[in-house]
Order: C-alpha cells, then sequence, then structure tokens
C-alpha cells in the first residue's frame, strides 16, 4: 500500500458515491474527516468510561479524569507550550476567540485602546472584538494585504503603536491558505507592549505549531479541523496571561468555594473552564492528536502540499480560471474564480460530480469587498486526499465551466 | 393553464432527462430565456438574501386578478430554478399561488434546491411570491 492507501483505510467515510460518482472530499478546510482511531476513542470512552470528571470519589471518575488531563498534556506537547495548565478547552477557536475578547477585553481595553486585526480574518476573529471594543470604546484598526494575499508588513509597522493593546489575526488564512509571518508579528507587537493572539484554525492540520517559538500570548485553534471531533476547542495563553484574567463564564468546575457572601475561583486551567466539558471530545481530541503527531512524524504533509501545487499548475491552465492567493507559502488550500461564471454554480455543478468544495464568501466577507469579489470556489486538501481525486477535479471543472459558459 | 397544469408539464419535459448533465443544462437554456429582469428593479427592497446567490423578485397585477412575478438571481443554476418557479406560478390568481404545493420540484429532483440550507434564496423566494399573494388577497378583502 502507499502511504495514503495507508491513510486512506483509516477514513471508510471516503469510500462513498455521491450519486454515480465517487466522493472526493475538498472540503477540509470547513472541516476535516475522522480518522478511525478518533471514532473509536468516543465510542469507547462511552462505552467503557463515561463519568463526570474531576470531582467524583469512584473509579471510573478517576479514569475520565486520567484520560481527559492526558489529552491536556498531549495538546501541550502538540503545540509545545510550556505549561499544562496553559492549554484550556473551548468549544473551539470561535468559543477560544470570544473568551479572550470577553475576559481580557473587558478588563484590559479601554477607551481609545486600538486592536489591531487584518483585512483577511474569518468573521470568528472580528465579531468578538467588534462587541467588546464597542462596550470599552476601544478602536479597531485593519491591516490590509497584497494581492496575493500576503500582509502588508509595511503597514504593520505604520498601524502598530504604543495604544495597540492586541495584535488577533490568523496563522494561515482559511480564504486563500496563506502561511501568514506569525513570529515577525509577534515580535513587532511584543516591541510595543502589545499582546498577540493568532487564530491557528487553518494552521494546526498542516504544520507543526510551536507557541514558544512563535512567542504569542494567545493561540486558538479547533479539534474537528485536524482530524478531531466538532465542538472541542483549544485556547493556548501564557500562564502570566491568563492569571491575570477574571474568569468568564461562571458555574462548576471553575469555583473553588461559593459562598453568597464571597465566591472564590478556582486555578489555572479550570477557571476557565465552567460547566462539565466535552469529556469524550477532548478524549478523542488526543486521539486526533496522536493522528496528526504521526502525520507529521512519517512526513506525509508532503502528500498534501503536493496535491496544492499540482492543482494549481493545472487550474493556471484552464482558461478564464483565476487563483485568489498566491501567497508564497502556503497551506493546501485554493480558492480560484472564473471569469463570468457565479462561484455558487460552479460548486452545484461539481457536486453533481461527487466533489465537494466550498464556495462563496468563506466567513471573510471583508476580504472580498477589499477585493471586489463575490467570493470564490475554495478546494483544500487533506493528508488522505489522492492524485486521483485531483485529476478528477480538474476534468469536472473543465466540463462544469463548459456547461455553464455561453 | 392552472398550476397543476403546468407542473404535469414540467415533471413531462423533465421525465425526458436521463442523466443530470441534461437536467442541468436544461436549467441552464431557461435561465438564458428567462425575461430580462428590469434594472430599475434590482434594488435592495426587491432583494431576497441567500448567503451565496441573490435573487430579486418583484410582483404586479395582471389581467383578471391575476399576480405576475418578475425575477431574476446573479448565479445561473438559480436563475433557472427561478424560471421554473415563475413559470409555475406567475399569471395565477392569488388564492392558487398561497395554496400552491410545488411538488413537482420534488418528482423532477431538484427538491433540494429549495432547503434552506442550500441558501441560493429560492425557498425564501417560494415565501415571498406567497406573501404577495396573501397581500392581494388581503386587499380585496378589505372592506371598502
Amino acid at each position: 500500500m502507499t502511504a495514503t492507501e495507508t491513510i486512506r483505510s483509516e477514513f471508510p467515510i471516503l469510500n462513498q458515491k455521491v450519486g454515480s460518482y465517487p466522493l472526493v472530499y475538498f472540503d477540509n478546510a470547513a472541516t476535516t474527516q475522522k480518522p478511525a482511531a478518533v471514532v473509536q476513542s468516543l465510542v469507547d470512552y462511552y462505552r467503557t468510561t463515561n463519568a463526570n470528571i474531576h470531582r467524583g470519589a469512584h473509579y471510573l471518575a478517576h479514569r475520565a479524569t486520567e484520560q481527559f488531563e492526558a489529552a491536556r498534556e498531549k495538546v501541550r506537547g502538540f503545540i509545545n507550550a510550556a505549561h499544562s495548565e496553559e492549554i484550556i478547552f473551548t468549544s473551539g477557536t470561535t468559543d477560544a476567540i470570544n473568551l479572550v475578547a470577553q475576559a481580557w477585553g473587558r478588563k484590559f481595553l479601554n477607551e481609545g485602546d486600538e486592536i489591531l486585526l487584518s483585512v483577511m480574518d474569518h468573521h470568528s476573529n472580528i465579531v468578538p472584538w467588534q462587541m467588546v471594543a464597542e462596550e470599552r470604546g476601544a478602536v479597531i484598526r485593519v491591516l490590509p494585504v497584497s494581492a496575493a494575499g500576503e500582509w502588508d508588513l509595511e503597514a504593520a509597522r505604520q498601524l502598530i503603536n504604543p495604544r495597540t493593546k492586541i495584535v488577533a489575526v490568523n496563522h494561515v488564512s482559511n480564504a486563500t491558505g496563506t502561511i501568514n509571518p506569525a513570529q515577525w508579528m509577534a515580535d513587532l507587537a511584543h516591541r510595543y507592549g502589545s499582546l498577540v493572539l493568532f487564530d491557528g484554525a487553518q494552521a494546526v492540520a498542516h504544520m507543526p505549531v510551536d507557541v514558544q517559538s512563535l512567542g504569542c500570548d494567545f493561540y486558538a485553534f479547533s479539534a474537528h479541523k485536524m482530524y478531531g471531533p466538532t465542538g472541542t476547542g483549544v485556547l493556548y495563553g501564557k500562564k502570566e496571561c491568563l492569571e491575570k484574567m477574571p474568569p468568564w463564564r461562571g458555574g462548576g468546575e471553575m469555583i473553588r468555594h461559593v459562598s453568597f457572601e464571597k465566591t472564590t475561583y478556582n486555578d489555572l486551567p479550570y477557571k476557565f473552564e465552567a460547566g462539565t466539558p466535552d469529556i469524550a471530545g477532548v478524549i478523542a481530541m488526543g486521539a486526533a492528536v496522536d493522528f496528526m503527531q504521526e502525520q507529521l512524524l512519517n512526513g506525509n504533509l508532503d502528500l498534501e502540499n503536493y496535491l496544492l501545487s499540482m492543482a494549481t499548475k493545472a487550474l493556471g491552465a484552464i482558461p478564464g480560471v483565476r487563483i485568489i492567493g498566491t501567497a508564497a507559502q502556503k497551506v493546501p488550500v485554493l480558492s480560484f474564480v472564473a471569469d463570468g461564471v457565479h462561484p455558487y454554480d460552479i460548486g452545484t455543478l461539481l457536486d453533481q460530480q461527487g466533489i465537494a468544495v466550498r464556495t462563496g464568501h468563506h466567513c471573510t466577507e471583508p476580504l472580498w469587498d477589499f477585493w471586489g469579489l463575490p467570493g470564490t470556489v475554495r478546494a483544500s486538501f487533506a493528508v488522505y486526499n489522492t492524485e486521483e481525486e485531483v485529476q478528477r477535479f480538474v476534468e469536472a471543472l473543465v466540463k462544469t465551466l463548459s456547461m455553464l459558459r455561453p | 393553464m392552472n398550476i397543476a397544469a403546468r407542473q404535469q408539464e414540467i415533471i413531462a419535459e423533465f421525465s425526458l432527462f436521463d442523466d443530470w448533465m441534461q437536467k442541468y443544462e436544461y436549467l441552464i437554456d431557461l435561465a438564458r430565456e428567462l425575461k430580462p429582469y428590469p434594472e430599475a428593479l434590482k434594488t435592495d427592497d426587491q432583494l431576497i438574501r441567500g448567503c451565496q446567490s441573490r435573487v430579486w423578485l418583484s410582483a404586479r397585477t395582471g389581467e383578471g386578478g391575476t399576480l405576475v412575478f418578475d425575477a431574476d438571481s446573479d448565479a445561473i443554476v438559480t436563475r433557472g430554478l427561478v424560471a421554473l418557479v415563475i413559470r409555475l406560478l406567475s399569471g395565477n390568481k392569488p388564492e392558487d399561488i398561497a395554496g400552491a404545493d410545488l411538488h413537482c420540484l420534488k418528482e423532477i429532483g431538484l427538491y433540494d434546491h429549495l432547503s434552506p440550507t442550500r441558501s441560493n434564496g429560492l425557498a425564501s423566494m417560494i415565501t415571498q411570491m406567497k406573501k404577495y399573494a396573501l397581500a392581494a388577497l388581503a386587499k380585496k378583502d378589505a372592506p371598502l
């Protein structure tokens, strides 16, 4: 078996037909499929371990707690955080960013303070900041990008100033696949005393992430975009930052002692994990981390990067097709438009041929306004995709365009 | 021709196609044949928002108390579906439009396009057409 065949054998969902066509799943930037080990982990948990964590004085509760905390340790190792209490489990990237915006922002942002976002950010890293900025009287500044979809570094130097309190930008763009120079940004922001948050939702499935070498204060990501289950995610925060932040949500797990006179809060990371978490999901995220470590170790990410270069070349040869996002450093995300054809039509006709892509604005409306585009078609690859699937996609696209063009 | 007869006609037309390509090619043809939508009516008031493709719809009174629709979309597949729905409902009496069950769309295998999750604005367009019909009925029944 080839490396890809071995990987595919762990994803039985891929062996199905859509109508009479074999499924080609190229919507991985929206969510990846889950390997057998991740699905098995969810099933095993409910069949053998289910109990509420951290409090029970019985066998199953201990076992569930051990597995839950083992997942925390796995995630810590995966992103090379210095301490396991710097790993806060959330429901996903959006939830993690909201946590920082609310817990940190409401305490530390004041009238006239500035938040720097980029025009290429996902709505989930825009709206939480708009909400807190409005409440605190803070100002949002927006970093522009080049035609290729790369941060305008000169503009960044101009925009960051002593009033900048946080730079919150994506590590990798979901719309264009651009890998941003995150470490450079963290250095620049810190020079002005600003904190830095990276939205890593699109990064973690495609590259090793080391939060210490990136130098960020916060890093947010979701399990479901890196072969894990939906509904779980991570906020990494530097210990000294998290300690200064008040809790956001109140409830079980996050308290030490409750009385009507005075309630005291638990230590990190529990201070930010109110209520019973998605225990099964977190444990399965641990299995997804194992899967990712295996991919990184075996060099399998080269496979998906090869598919990107192959697809980029093939689409570049189709008349009237324009690739959107041509940064030098990209994850395997290929966004494109075709002259005179609406992205939705392309998506609809590709779907008829079994090919799953994403069309529309990809939750980055400000970017399309900035570029004057209605959105794109986006094909995004994962480790289980094949050259044959890329060929089938290219052929289906050619057929689609011949049907749609007058 | 009433709505029921129009539905039968459409079912008969689509029964000639063996595969998805012929069906969609026909839809695209219908889109190209759709009467041009007045640019002056391409306003936000007439816009039905789908997340992905947009639909414009306007209604006017036709002969004998009927309701006539004009519509358009920026995506051609949606425009083809718009053309089909117009062919089904436009020029009918408001009471017939308000009560219409467009089962033919299911029978010709295009029903999933009407699902709100498709976010192409088509489901909302039909809802809006029925609202226009109900408004016309309310006006007719209003006391003088």
